[in-house]
């Protein structure tokens, strides 16, 4: 680790000093829409920025994925950086940035525009703080993470990339102190209800997709979740029907069940299939679960030295850890049993909506901590652990 | 005539000059120096945005300019503050030339522009592009680089990514389609080929700024026009297609200000070249009209193009300059 990498004071300064690069690429980051599964504009432009950086074995692939590699004074094991580059925005949104002396405000800026521009600036920050790695850095910024995406790309490209990851380093917007080394079992759905074409809506007291849904939400509050594991069942959307008067033909609802162990998420929705099972037979209704995205329980102890050098930065920049689970790369990593962390970068506001703000002066510090980071990962004595189950 | 050689030979597309490495080979080579020019007036939420581009892009990566220069016609928001805090120069207009008095207006800053910045070129971008990309520069520049004839490069936005019919109407916007170009194809017809004659952004060589005179208000771009052409011919101008500029809306009523500004410029430079004779004094204000309470009452904006000379004229320019 050089000297500059031990003085935050010093890191921060120099980190600053590339405040314009840094945020001329959130602005052509966050201003190019990217929407999951129409990742490929910014995947462009990620490739654009890796080519002018000197970055080797550059390349894109089938699922959209951009991939850059700094080779390491050794190369004796491989770190990947991480940003997943989707958003939950469409094109058809207003993607221009507002540039404040402190504050940026965009949609999708803070998840994960910023975390993508991190990414694509890592290689000026390294060259500006006279930093090479002994070893190989992989800059991976990956597609189809959020919703039904399911970290499509990140698991793609574990499953088929030949080069193998040692450690890595996950980057999201938001919050700053964000520290994750560890995934909760996760099953995203979707259950649809929808009244047969022939239903007869002229008879008084019959019930309409609504009143269906309502009563498998009721069900499914009704299914014991243990505190131990932790567990949770979280009902993200609604929607159904068109107007006051008229039954509604159709109604969705969007849930996520978490928990700290496999079996318990599994055996969740296990009984919200046998709850669909019952409504279904009993009404005659169309009722549908689509499963849109699942995770497994997992992550690497509180020990381990990728969090203890985390943990250490964090302390050295005055940083104030938030540590929880992740559901985001950092859960395929460590199902594929590649130690990891996810960090955040600066305070977000309005996250996910059109008033989506982050502050620029917190950037330093997130970015310094990243820098901070890998330095440590450089020290000699530290190889991939295990993963825990 | 010569429009459609023009066309071939003076019409270009940004992505021509991606290569920037190979521009500033280029401007290095001709030991050139180039200016940006924003002139603002309450533009504190795009402001901050262009320098940052700008400077990162065209400065810190590829040192394609030399200085930017924000020119305030007295900004009452924080504009200036915004603009310095990423690291332009700013300058209030009125405290640049004071010998010469302030007026305000666009063109005024243009004007003063050329007495406060060096470059041996000139680029000028307005404050209000939402979508802002260092080509708004580069795609300027380019062909005063590559092509020493060119003197003066303007800006037009097309979109020519899919159209079903293979010809598609190409153009400006619509006090241009409706005013400009109509008076151009009466009276001027090889400056129809200027896609969009209204725009913002044009990069320009000191020694043609300083030749030609400014109007202050909306009349400063088609003046320019005029005197270019009528001085250094139409191959003294080229323009490029950047592609898209998200920008404000005006209002129609807007649109009349500008026209009626656009109509004295033209008309102007029309009676100095002989080819109109308007023999009474022409009205200064424009009128429009507003209901209220059912009835129409008119609103009088008093608008009045008044006009810088060549810069060349003034002392302390060639003093400056020519010393």
């Amino acid at each position: 680790m050089n000297e500059t990498m031990k003085n935050p004071e010093d890191l921060r300064k120099l980190v600053r000093e590339c405040r314009d690069l840094l945020l001329a690429n959130l602005v052509m980051t966050a201003e190019t829409a990217s929407p999951t599964f129409g990742e490929a504009n910014r995947v462009r432009f990620l490739l654009d920025r890796f080519r002018e950086s000197g970055l080797d074995n550059i390349s894109s692939d089938e699922v959209n994925n951009a991939v850059g590699f700094l080779p390491g004074t050794t190369g004796d094991k491989t770190v990947a950086v991480v940003a997943h580059l989707d958003t939950v925005f469409e094109p058809k949104e207003n993607h221009a940035l507002s540039l404040g002396p402190d504050r940026v405000k965009g949609i999708g800026i803070g998840d994960n525009s910023l975390g993508a521009a991190v990414l694509v600036t890592l290689p000026m920050l390294l060259r500006h703080l006279k930093f090479q790695p002994s070893y190989n850095l992989l800059l991976l910024g990956v597609s189809r993470s959020l919703g039904r995406g399911n970290l499509g790309g990140i698991r793609f490209l574990l499953e088929n990339s030949s080069m193998k990851i040692d450690q890595a380093v996950c980057l999201e917007g938001c919050p700053l102190g964000r520290l994750n080394y560890t995934s909760v079992a996760m099953m995203r759905g979707e259950i649809a209800v929808q009244m047969p074409d022939e239903y007869d809506f002229s008879r008084f007291g019959v019930y309409g997709a609504i009143y269906r849904l309502n009563d498998i939400i009721n069900r499914i509050l009704e299914i014991p979740r243990p505190s131990r594991p932790q567990t949770s069942i979280v009902f993200g959307s609604i929607e159904g029907g068109n107007t006051f008067h008229q039954l509604a033909r159709e109604a969705k609802l969007r849930f996520e069940v978490r928990s700290e162990s496999d079996e318990v998420a599994g055996g969740i929705l296990q009984s919200i299939r046998g709850i669909i099972d019952e409504v279904r037979a009993r009404s005659g209704v169309q009722i549908e679960l689509e499963e849109i995205a699942w995770r497994q329980h997992g992550g690497i102890p509180f020990d381990h030295p990728l969090v203890q050098i985390s943990r250490e930065v964090m302390r050295t920049l005055d940083i104030s850890p938030q540590i929880g689970p992740s559901m985001s790369e950092l859960a395929a990593l460590i199902a594929a049993k590649i130690p990891a962390v996810t960090l955040g970068l600066t305070q977000v506001h309005n996250v996910n909506t059109l008033e989506e703000t982050v502050e620029i002066e917190p950037m330093f510090d997130g970015i310094a901590q990243v820098l901070g980071v890998l330095a440590g990962l450089d020290a000699p004595h530290l190889n991939a652990q295990g993963v825990t189950p | 005539m010569n429009i459609d050689a023009w066309l071939k030979s003076n019409t270009f597309h940004h992505s021509t000059f991606w290569d920037l490495k190979q521009l500033v080979d280029e401007k290095e080579r001709q030991n050139l120096k180039i200016s940006l020019c924003i002139p603002t007036l309450n533009e504190e939420h795009t402001i901050g945005k262009e320098i940052v581009i700008f400077r990162s892009e065209l400065m810190t990566r590829y040192p394609l300019i030399d200085e930017i220069a924000v020119i305030d016609s007295g900004s009452t928001d924080r504009t200036l503050e915004v603009a310095a805090s990423f690291g332009a120069d700013t300058y209030f207009s009125g405290d640049i030339l004071p010998s010469q008095g302030f007026k305000r207006g666009k063109g005024e800053n243009l004007w003063k522009a050329i007495h406060q910045l060096e470059g041996d070129i000139i680029v000028y971008v307005d404050a209000d592009i939402t979508n802002i990309h260092s080509r708004f520069v580069y795609g300027l520049v380019a062909p005063l680089l590559y092509q020493p004839e060119t003197q003066y490069v303007k800006a037009f936005y097309d979109r020519p990514l899919a159209f079903s019919q293979g010809i598609r109407p190409s153009g400006g916007g619509r006090v241009t389609e409706i005013l400009t170009r109509p008076l151009f194809s009466l009276f001027f017809p090889e400056l129809t080929a200027l896609m969009q004659p209204l725009s913002g952004e044009y990069a320009v060589r000191r020694k043609v700024l300083e030749e030609i005179a400014f109007p202050i208000g909306y009349g400063v771009e088609i003046s320019h026009l005029i005197d270019v052409y009528t001085k250094w011919g139409l191959y003294a101008f080229a323009q490029t297609d950047l592609d898209k500029r998200v920008h404000r809306n005006q209002d129609t009523r807007d649109l009349g200000k500008m026209a009626f500004g656009i109509l004295q410029s033209f008309l102007n430079r029309a009676q100095q070249l002989g080819m109109v004779d308007v023999k009474s004094e022409v009205s200064s204000i424009l009128r429009q009209f507003q209901t209220r309470e059912q009835m129409f009452e008119q609103k009088q904006f008093t608008i009045v193009e008044e006009e810088r000379p060549p810069i060349i004229t003034v002392d302390e320019y060639r003093e400056k300059f020519h010393a």
